[in-house]
């Protein structure tokens, strides 16, 4: 089944003559319970589509279909539960001045999910911290343990899909490691579906089954993690982007 | 012997609070020569407090303590605030970790580069300029004389963080202190910046001292390796010899980095030990 089906996608900010193309005829679909990986430098426009299949940017064209629903201006409440988004930086995506229960449950109420109190319990215990955080403020928590709470926000309306925008990349290696390796036991006991962006190859060569490869906007090429590792890049880019990260890691 | 560039023993650094004083260094040791030396951890680990040490950034309340920090054999422990400011810049420099908080948004490139030079050396501004210029077509940005007279908007993270190296090198400081010089910038762009550090500070004979949590990338760029934790020194050895590592904290800190080549299931976790903490710190002198 698939999950997501984006056709000729194009992002664009401004008009007339300030117009800036952000991202340029993107297609892809990705299975349900699949990883699906974007990579690319800065200013790629990789966060750029994740923020247009949520609806935080509003200058699209092109066809979306995102679980069994076609997008257009507007969205059901049922999308905003079934596709969540986690941020990249988990200092500047949690209210400072609400207390972690706040935070969960306030997107049940939203959403209307019944029995919030026992789901808040649940939820913290998924992403490994446990009830004994449940009133605590953002700034009693470290960088590692507020991406958890992060994550336990975007899996608290049942979400089918995750989008993932750099979620460690605001973290160190052994915090980095702890997130991914929830992330990978959320989704196999979720069955959950996700689209990570990173400029981290390693980290999206962890998670990833297929990759994408962004330059300037466009896709410049989307291989198997397998055929990554074994280096078999057809695109000059790519082939840059590998060696690079191959040299600062061994 | 030679006596080092910068000689620090039993260096504390002490934040006093209501119930126990919190200490954020506990007793580090080192020596630094011409050579490059990373020190690693995570964040808290003391790493950046360790550098800031160095250049008495330490505000009050802040405590700094030590038996001894020379540079030069010069006490930079206890030398007036006024020679301070002429070792700042002039002796040893400090690369911040974010371009785009560390250069003043409401001046020129050119303009902050040669105050930064005519600071601490008696130039004229037109030679000012022109020195800015060269510095800046060191750190290979392309179109200098352009580049002078942007505003630190108008300029990429990558482009931010050479300019910073270009300035903190223009008034040719014998120690260059890089905290995490790179953690904001691509991977791609992240090489090229390295590089360029290693060049200018290789061909200028000075002393670096790299601090990132990034054990693979110290160990790429450096030849002698400090990991930290709680603020004091676990573990020195050489970076070829990384590998034979045996303290716990360094092998998880290696093992829990995703590799592209070598995949694995799961991620190794550090299972942080109590005793690590107490231990006394190891001596990184030589």
């Amino acid at each position: 089944m698939t999950a997501i089906s984006v056709q000729n996608m194009n992002v664009w900010f401004g008009t007339g003559a300030l117009r800036a193309d952000a991202v340029l005829d993107v297609s892809f679909d990705v299975n349900e319970g699949e990883i699906f990986g974007l990579v690319g430098e800065s200013g790629s426009g990789k966060s750029t589509i994740l923020r247009a299949m949520v609806g935080l940017v509003p200058t699209w064209s092109g066809t979306m279909q995102i679980a069994g629903e076609t997008l257009g201006k507007k969205r059901s409440q049922a999308f905003f539960g079934n596709v969540q988004m986690v941020f990249q930086d988990p200092y500047a995506s949690l209210h400072p001045r609400h207390t972690v229960d706040r935070v969960l449950s306030e997107v049940m109420r939203l959403h209307g999910i019944a029995d919030v109190d026992e789901r808040i319990v649940q939820l913290l215990d998924d992403v490994g911290l446990g009830a004994g955080f449940r009133f605590r403020y953002p700034h009693q928590l470290s960088g590692g343990q507020r991406q958890r709470v992060a994550i336990a926000r975007a899996l608290a309306p049942k979400p089918t899909i995750l989008l993932l925008d750099e979620p460690t990349s605001a973290l160190d290696v052994s915090v980095q490691a702890e997130i991914l390796n929830l992330l990978a036991d959320l989704q196999q006991s979720q069955g959950l579906t996700y689209i990570m962006v990173s400029h981290d190859l390693g980290v999206v060569g962890h998670l990833c089954k297929r990759i994408a490869v962004m330059k300037d906007g466009e896709f410049v090429e989307v291989l198997s993690v397998e055929a990554m590792r074994r280096l078999e890049a057809s695109h000059a880019y790519t082939k840059h982007l590998l060696a690079s990260s191959i040299q600062s890691v061994s | 012997m030679i006596e080092p560039l910068l000689n620090v023993e039993n260096l504390w650094v002490r934040f006093p609070s209501r119930n126990a004083d919190f200490d954020a260094v506990r007793g580090v040791s080192f020596t630094l020569g011409q050579e490059r030396l990373g020190i690693v951890g995570e964040s808290g680990s003391g790493k950046s407090l360790t550098g800031r040490a160095l250049l008495r950034l330490i505000q009050s309340p802040g405590i700094v303590e030590a038996d001894r920090m020379t540079l030069h054999g010069e006490n930079i422990l206890h030398a007036s605030e006024a020679r301070m400011r002429q070792l700042r810049g002039g002796q040893i420099s400090m690369i911040m970790q974010d371009p785009k908080f560390s250069l003043n948004p409401v001046m020129s490139v050119g303009q902050q580069m040669s105050e930064a030079l005519r600071a601490h050396k008696k130039v004229s501004k037109s030679q000012a300029r022109i020195q800015t210029i060269k510095m800046l077509d060191e750190v290979a940005i392309r179109d200098p004389e352009r580049v002078f007279d942007l505003f630190p908007h108008e300029v990429s993270g990558g482009m931010g963080q050479r300019i910073m190296i270009a300035m903190m090198l223009l008034p040719n400081p014998k120690i260059l202190i890089a905290d995490e010089p790179t953690s904001a910038l691509d991977v791609s762009v992240q090489i090229q910046v390295l590089d360029i550090m290693d060049k200018l500070v290789r061909d200028r004979g000075m002393g670096l001292i790299f601090i990132s949590h990034d054990l693979n990338l110290v160990a790429k760029f450096c030849d002698r390796i400090i990991i930290m934790y709680a603020g004091r020194i676990v573990e020195t050895c050489k970076a070829s010899e990384l590998r034979q590592a045996k303290h716990p904290y360094t092998l998880g800190l290696l093992n829990s980095v995703p590799n592209l080549e070598h995949p694995r299931d799961r991620l190794d976790v550090l299972k942080r030990d109590p005793a690590w903490r107490d231990a006394p710190s190891v001596s990184a002198c030589q």
